[in-house]
């Protein structure tokens, strides 16, 4: 899974941008994007801009969730108070490459119930599948499930609070860019956390 | 001095005091490696590195808050010719702190209670009770809105004793001034921040005559504009 994470102010203006890939299931953390949808990243993001505006005044929560969907590219979105937008472009692998995957589950639970018979190591076989299994309803397969929803919550959570750290400088004024590097570890820090 | 060093004796001494150089000497190294032109502090903790939620005990002195904001006021007041500029000048101190209350404070919400204000009257109760336990440690005396058919679009705040007016006495020649216009101005960020654009003045309403109970009182009066009228009436017709 590939993230792209923008912070975009009251003005429709960028604040803040880092892209970066999962960390969970052996993920490097490297994002996957080809170069030709890194740029179009930016566009799908502004684009989805217009539909915040109508979900914000519906719903009072910080978190509105996924709200818009290009493709194979789900946007979730947290709102501030003061109406800055954090928006979280998140692409789950393509199907070529999850195919794979979902063969080398099958081959394994078929040996897993070959092995049954015999004795103790066939547990561990077995435990492994249910790791497999639980992983296809996780954050890299279903960008829409509750686990997920969670997860991106969560990060947006850690986010929002040094965000508001960011805003309580004394220097800073609203729409200004974060330039901070620490901020920028931060963030970089939640997204190895959490997604 | 020298007594107080010999005292945690002699191996112990000597021990601390390699520690310490060791501290020192790697401290150094990591500073060294880190970007230049970005300055840390020298204890190496910048804002992010600070908790956002605040103490029982963590409030400021009103002395010497008094003793600030009256320093505002005459910085303010040498910079213009007249009342209304100088009442400008101090809603544009208060508008950012504002726009950063709003973040602050719904951050320091438990989670069940984040939510944004979606309309005005929510909004405004946010303003009376959370913003002003904030800045002044109660909440605001009373929340008004315009009686007249033709001004639906104006709120009151009313405070009967402000805070910030405790230390100031106005002139004679002045009475129109309220220096509660810097927290009119922290109102007007509060209410721009959260896509409420409005404009908030400060008047002062208490009675002239003797034996008056609140002769400080001030009513901050939010005028909305107009497309937020329409937004609220939109979103009312929908829900």
């Amino acid at each position: 899974m590939s993230y792209y994470f923008a912070i975009i102010g009251t003005q429709d203006n960028p604040l803040f941008e880092y892209e970066f890939g999962t960390s969970k299931q052996g993920g490097d953390g490297q994002s996957r994007f080809s170069e030709q949808s890194r740029h179009l990243n930016q566009f799908i993001l502004h684009s989805s801009l217009d539909i915040v505006e109508e979900v914000q005044w519906t719903n009072g929560a910080l978190y509105l969730k996924v709200i818009d969907r290009f493709f194979n590219n789900y946007i979730s979105v947290f709102l501030t108070p003061s109406n800055t937008k954090f928006l979280l472009l998140h692409q789950p692998p393509s199907s070529a490459s999850i195919a794979p995957s979902s063969s080398t589950v099958t081959s394994s639970s078929s040996a897993s119930v070959s092995s049954s018979v015999t004795a103790i190591p066939s547990l561990g076989g077995v435990g492994g599948v249910g790791g497999t299994r639980s992983s296809s309803t996780s954050i890299a397969a279903n960008p829409t499930s509750p686990q997920t929803e969670e997860a991106i919550k969560n990060f947006f959570g850690e986010v929002y609070e040094n965000y508001v750290k960011a805003v309580m400088s004394p220097f800073y004024r609203v729409n200004m860019e974060i330039k901070s590097p620490v901020f920028k570890n931060r963030v970089a820090a939640a997204g190895r956390k959490y997604l | 001095m020298s007594h107080l060093l010999a005292k945690p004796g002699g191996g112990g001494g000597q021990n601390a005091g390699a520690k310490d150089q060791q501290s020192i000497v790697s401290g150094g190294s990591s500073s060294a490696s880190r970007e230049a032109g970005l300055r840390y502090p020298t204890n190496g903790k910048t804002i992010y590195h600070r908790p956002l939620n605040r103490s029982k005990t963590a409030e400021l002195s009103q002395a010497s808050f008094a003793y600030l904001f009256s320093e505002m006021v005459s910085y303010a007041q040498k910079r213009v010719t007249g009342i209304q500029d100088l009442e400008k000048k101090l809603n544009l101190q208060g508008h950012p702190i504002g726009l950063k209350l709003l973040d602050l404070l719904l951050i320091r919400e438990p989670p069940r209670s984040q939510t944004r204000p979606l309309n005005i009257i929510s909004l405004l109760h946010f303003i009376k009770i959370n913003v002003w336990q904030h800045l002044f440690g109660r909440q605001a005396n009373g929340l008004e809105k315009s009686s007249s058919a033709e001004t639906p679009d104006e709120y009151m705040i009313i405070d009967n004793e402000p805070l910030v007016n405790a230390y100031i006495s106005v002139p004679r020649e002045m009475s129109q001034l309220n220096c509660a216009a810097y927290v009119a101005g922290i109102i007007e960020g509060v209410c721009d921040g959260a896509a409420f654009p409005a404009r908030v003045t400060a008047h002062t309403v208490g009675g002239k005559e003797e034996g008056e109970m609140w002769p400080g009182k001030t009513v901050f009066l939010v005028k909305f504009q107009p497309e937020v009228l329409e937004r609220e009436a939109l979103i009312g017709n929908k829900g």
